[in-house]
């Protein structure tokens, strides 16, 4: 019962999704394009020329594709898990609407989780595309890098969207952002190994999930991933992607049953 | 309460509450209420804001828990049995929940989705209920640039798409204005007509004069009586009520003399702030009284008493300020 009512809930965005899935899909398309033209092959060629060691010996594209995969689906995380979620109960309120329905807090939340999975799914496999049609791919375990991306994005939403739906202003966001979301992006490993960090602030980024996501499908994109190694990334991203779903579970009753 | 004997609810019964209590935060809304509904009926929660109504609307609805006391929903415990309840239920909160970005029609069959209802019954149910709330002609149309009336009776119609056993409005015409409330007082009078057992929250006593088989009369969390408008008016009121304006300068001194006429013309005076209220059962006698006793009011009006004056003599306070 619990299963199909959640998919009440997730028919919902998408029927809301239909008006918007247009613009959606420009945006998933256009930013794997600008910035592997960008980074990857325009600031490539430099790195290249200076045949860095510590990129392990391939092409910087090929090195940074994988890592902008997984820092996407973090971004794609973070715009379908803040204001969406939030405005739910605030503004738009479609979260009170269904609340008066046979759906149960948790219900609203597994769907709406269903959502973003999806929209992960969609970012990822168009990015998976995009960075194959640029070369960036080394061996045919890139596949497995679309699930580990979209559970490194899943290790960001569930806990966004139980901790979203306890606020009462939509100010944290920007601060997220810009504190959270922004330095993660720069300094998980996405751009550059965490080898070249200083010591002392390394253990930090072996915290976050992006790194872990990073590493798991750099290693799956280069072909050079070995079965621990790959299974302690993934048993990191599930437990925290788990850990926001019971907190979820708890947080979004507590808001919608007052 | 007295007694001990705890009474079973029958089958007519829809709902039941003994002792039901909310607090928030050591704030109580609802302060230990008994109330039935019945199968049929529509019932009336009539108070100022804050005394309590939404909160019992929202135990009702289940999705407040309630905070002591019993309550029981069609049978089944609103803890428990939230879904199956809901699922049986139409609500009218008293905030908007309309998808703005939707259009009249998808906000039917997106809240028909929610109840799990196939395709077809929804579309077919849809047209028929924007029929019913004449908004058949705006399907189509966004919701975003609809009136405040027409949002309203959009979102009975919405509430009406599970074909509920018991329809939860809560303060369906705050905010309206009196065209728009009297087009919504007429769809949920044709409800009640064709059976619909509807429970509602309201401060405006014409509402629960117009609307309410039975009512309670709430204040700070409490049940202060109940009955038919009509009973509850005969029971705490005088068959007519002789409202008199005094310039203000004479407003004291005037009701420091009128005091003269109680229990001989007038049964009861409220002093307002800006009228004086003599309770009474013959007005235009009570009015020779007055001038009898040299007083000349600015205005003076005879009429009936109302809901208001019942909520006046129970609590002191007015209903709408």
């Amino acid at each position: 019962m619990g299963g199909s009512f959640a998919l009440r809930e997730f028919r919902f965005w998408l029927t809301n999704y239909r008006r918007t899935w247009r613009g959606s899909i420009y945006s998933s398309v256009l930013n794997p394009l600008l910035y592997l033209g960008a980074m990857g092959l325009g600031l490539g060629t430099l790195v290249d020329a200076h045949h860095s060691a510590s990129l392990g010996g391939v092409s910087y594209l090929a090195f940074l594709a994988p890592g902008l995969l997984a820092a996407q689906a973090m971004q794609t995380a973070m715009g379908e898990s803040t204001y969406p979620v939030l405005g739910s109960v605030k503004w738009r309120k479609v979260y009170v609407a269904a609340a008066a329905t046979p759906l149960r807090p948790a219900d609203i939340f597994h769907g709406h989780l269903l959502f973003t999975t999806m929209r992960l799914v969609m970012n990822c496999a168009i990015f998976l595309v995009v960075m194959t049609a640029f070369g960036a791919v080394r061996s045919a375990w890139v596949i497995a890098a679309l699930p580990v991306a979209v559970l490194t994005g899943l290790a960001f939403a569930t806990p966004i969207e139980a901790y979203a739906i306890t606020l009462a202003k939509e100010q944290a966001f920007s601060l997220w952002y810009r504190f959270g979301l922004i330095p993660l992006f720069l300094f998980s490993g996405t751009f550059f190994p965490i080898s070249q960090l200083p010591g002392w602030i390394r253990p930090l980024a072996y915290v976050t999930p992006l790194w872990h996501g990073v590493a798991l499908c750099r290693s799956l994109s280069l072909g050079t991933a070995t079965v621990w190694s790959a299974l302690g990334h993934v048993t990191y991203l599930a437990l925290l992607a788990a850990a926001g779903i019971a907190v979820g579970q708890r947080t979004y009753r507590r808001r919608l049953y007052v | 309460m007295t007694g001990s004997v705890t009474r079973v609810p029958g089958p007519d019964v829809l709902i039941h509450a003994r002792g039901l209590a909310k607090t928030f935060g050591g704030a109580v809304a609802v302060a230990g209420i008994d109330f039935d509904l019945h199968r049929g009926e529509a019932f009336g929660f009539l108070g100022p804001n804050g005394a309590g109504k939404s909160s019992t609307m929202r135990m009702i609805g289940c999705v407040s828990p309630p905070g002591g006391g019993e309550l029981s929903i069609l049978g089944l415990d609103p803890v428990r049995d939230g879904p199956a309840i809901r699922a049986r239920l139409g609500v009218v909160p008293q905030e908007d929940t309309l998808d703005l970005e939707l259009t009249v029609r998808e906000n039917l069959i997106i809240y028909g989705r929610y109840f799990g209802l196939p395709r077809q019954v929804i579309a077919e149910r849809a047209t028929r209920l924007l029929e019913f709330v004449q908004l058949g002609d705006r399907a189509d149309d966004e919701v975003e640039p609809l009136s405040g009336g027409m949002k309203r009776r959009l979102t009975i119609a919405r509430s009406l798409i599970n074909e509920p056993e018991i329809l939860l409005l809560d303060e369906p015409t705050t905010g309206l204005d009196p065209q728009a409330r009297h087009a919504v007082w007429d769809r949920l009078y044709r409800l009640k007509q064709q059976g619909v057992t509807l429970v509602l929250t309201t401060h405006y006593m014409d509402e629960a004069e117009q609307l309410c088989d039975r009512l309670v009369v709430m204040d700070r969390g409490q049940i202060a009586a109940e009955g038919s408008p009509h009973e509850l008016i005969k029971r705490y009121s005088t068959p007519e009520v002789l409202e008199l304006r005094f310039d203000p300068d004479d407003h004291e001194q005037a009701a420091e003399k009128l005091a003269e006429l109680l229990d001989v013309t007038a049964e009861r005076i409220e002093v307002l702030a800006d009228r004086i209220l003599l309770y009474t059962r013959d007005g235009d006698t009570a009015l020779a009284a007055v001038r009898g006793l040299g007083l000349e009011p600015v205005t003076s009006l005879v009429r009936r008493s109302t809901l208001e004056d019942v909520f006046l003599r129970l609590t002191g306070r007015r209903l709408e300020d």
